[in-house]
């Protein structure tokens, strides 16, 4: 693969700064997993003031993951669609969320807030999940067990191949 | 009249579910070979490599292609001369779709309580008689980032087929990124609501490359294809040449007030398979199509 940047996470805000719409990427470093029910029950337990983890700095990948078979760390791992996260992404960027990863375009809501706190979105590759399976080197459930695919993991992954969908300009790959 | 046991073919259906979740169909494959060859947008390319690499690493090592691993939708065609031995059908499929599950995604839930039934079951079974000796199957695993994107639309007469044809290329148009492009779509045209909307699942069966054996549907598949392919939307969204693989329409006679129309999306991986099991043969009587 020619011309991609390799970048360790937790992200630097100032070198998430430089990258640029349609820039390919290889992700490395930990990242936070979870998708629909562990966005819809961590806005409960803030709603209801007890928040359930902390994201401030993190970088959420949404994803639900096959079973591990062996030798992996865990099963296919490819990006599920981002926009049925919108509702709850600009709060958690105002709040201190540092990047998604996701596949597909999302809200202009969101395309403001990832503007507006030097955010990224990252879109991984859809469909992709035994490479991305492959990436995971470490992962573990922190919260939210009993959701099964959808709990909440912390996952360490090594050269995760993304593409910048909305960088921190607010500039946004999908052409509407 | 000749005897089939249910547990044939549930069993068979659970070695395609093994088989498919980790290979995708191959004309689908091919298609997107193709795509990628011929891609010039580096974004698109970039991801395209990725799509292929990973069609390559899933049937080397045998891992699920796509960590959605679907709800199972199977269409059996029992023919006349056949009777059905042994459990309920929809009870001997479930059965094997929960083996095979263990190792694959388990995405099914109630839709009130959203409790997960852990099983990956009920299956999503259509049945039809048909004239014959033997049993016709086919099993799609469908994921649902490309069947939340579908759509069904009741037109009335003086819409007809310009604004069906509009609202194919529009709701490609709008699902954009979401169902993972390059995307295969499934049109049902005529019959009633739920009519069109099984046809269109259905039609996801047809291989890419073949031509409808209606001329003039395989007119309207050309003429679509071109279009969709002209929305740059590309791998991913991320824009290029190919936005669309195949697109395939199964029509039926409808009623004078209306023109039901209804749009199944699929994303570029096509997980499919489809077998005859043969009532009059001895020994092996699975043959796949």
């Amino acid at each position: 693969m020619q011309d991609v940047v390799r970048l360790a996470l937790p992200f630097d805000k100032k070198e998430l700064k430089t990258l640029k719409v349609g820039d390919r990427v290889l992700l490395t470093g930990e990242m936070l997993v979870f998708r629909d029910a562990g966005h819809k029950r961590l806005y409960q337990s803030i709603q209801e003031g007890k928040q359930a983890f902390e994201y401030a700095g993190e970088t959420i990948y949404f994803m639900g993951p096959c079973p591990a078979r062996d030798g992996e760390v865990l099963g296919s791992a490819g990006p599920t669609t981002s926009c049925r996260m919108d509702k709850y992404t600009p709060y958690m960027l105002d709040h201190g969320l540092c990047a998604q990863i996701g596949k597909g375009k999302r809200s202009d809501d969101c395309i403001q807030a990832f503007k507006r706190n030097g955010g990224v979105y990252f879109a991984a590759i859809g469909g992709a999940g035994a490479v991305y399976s492959k990436c995971i080197e470490a992962a573990e459930v922190i919260c939210f067990e009993d959701l099964g695919t959808e709990a909440v993991r912390r996952i360490k992954v090594k050269d995760f191949p993304a593409v910048v969908a909305i960088d921190t300009q607010g500039n946004t790959i999908y052409n509407e | 009249m000749i005897k089939i046991d249910t547990s044939v073919i549930a069993k068979r259906i659970g070695e395609s579910i093994d088989k498919i979740s980790c290979e995708i169909e191959p004309s689908c494959l091919a298609a997107l070979n193709e795509a990628y060859s011929k891609e010039d947008n580096p974004t698109a390319k970039f991801a395209l490599q990725v799509m292929t690499d990973n069609a390559r690493l899933a049937t080397a090592e045998h891992r699920p292609v796509c960590q959605d691993t679907g709800m199972v939708v199977v269409f059996v065609e029992i023919g006349n001369n056949v009777i059905l031995t042994g459990e309920v059908l929809q009870k001997a499929i479930d059965r094997e779709v929960e083996k095979a599950y263990v190792t694959l995604r388990k995405s099914v839930l109630d839709p009130v309580s959203r409790i997960n039934t852990k099983t990956n079951t009920p299956a999503v079974v259509h049945t039809s008689i048909v004239e014959g000796d033997d049993v016709k199957v086919e099993v799609m695993l469908k994921g649902f980032g490309s069947e939340n994107m579908s759509k069904i639309y009741m037109l009335n007469p003086a819409q007809g087929l310009d604004e069906a044809k509009r609202l194919i290329v529009e709701s490609v148009r709008t699902a954009a990124s979401n169902p993972c492009p390059p995307v295969i779509i499934g049109v049902g045209l005529g019959g009633t609501f739920e009519k069109a909307a099984s046809m269109s699942k259905h039609a996801l069966f047809r291989k890419i490359g073949s031509s409808n054996p209606d001329p003039v549907l395989d007119a309207l598949e050309k003429e679509l294809f071109d279009k969709l392919n002209a929305l740059g939307i590309g791998a991913q969204g991320f824009g290029g040449k190919t936005s669309c693989l195949g697109i395939f329409i199964e029509s039926y006679p409808t009623h004078i007030s209306s023109l039901p129309v209804a749009i199944n999306v699929l994303c570029h991986c096509s997980r499919a398979d489809a077998f005859v099991i043969d009532g009059k043969k001895e020994g092996e009587i699975c043959r796949t199509l």
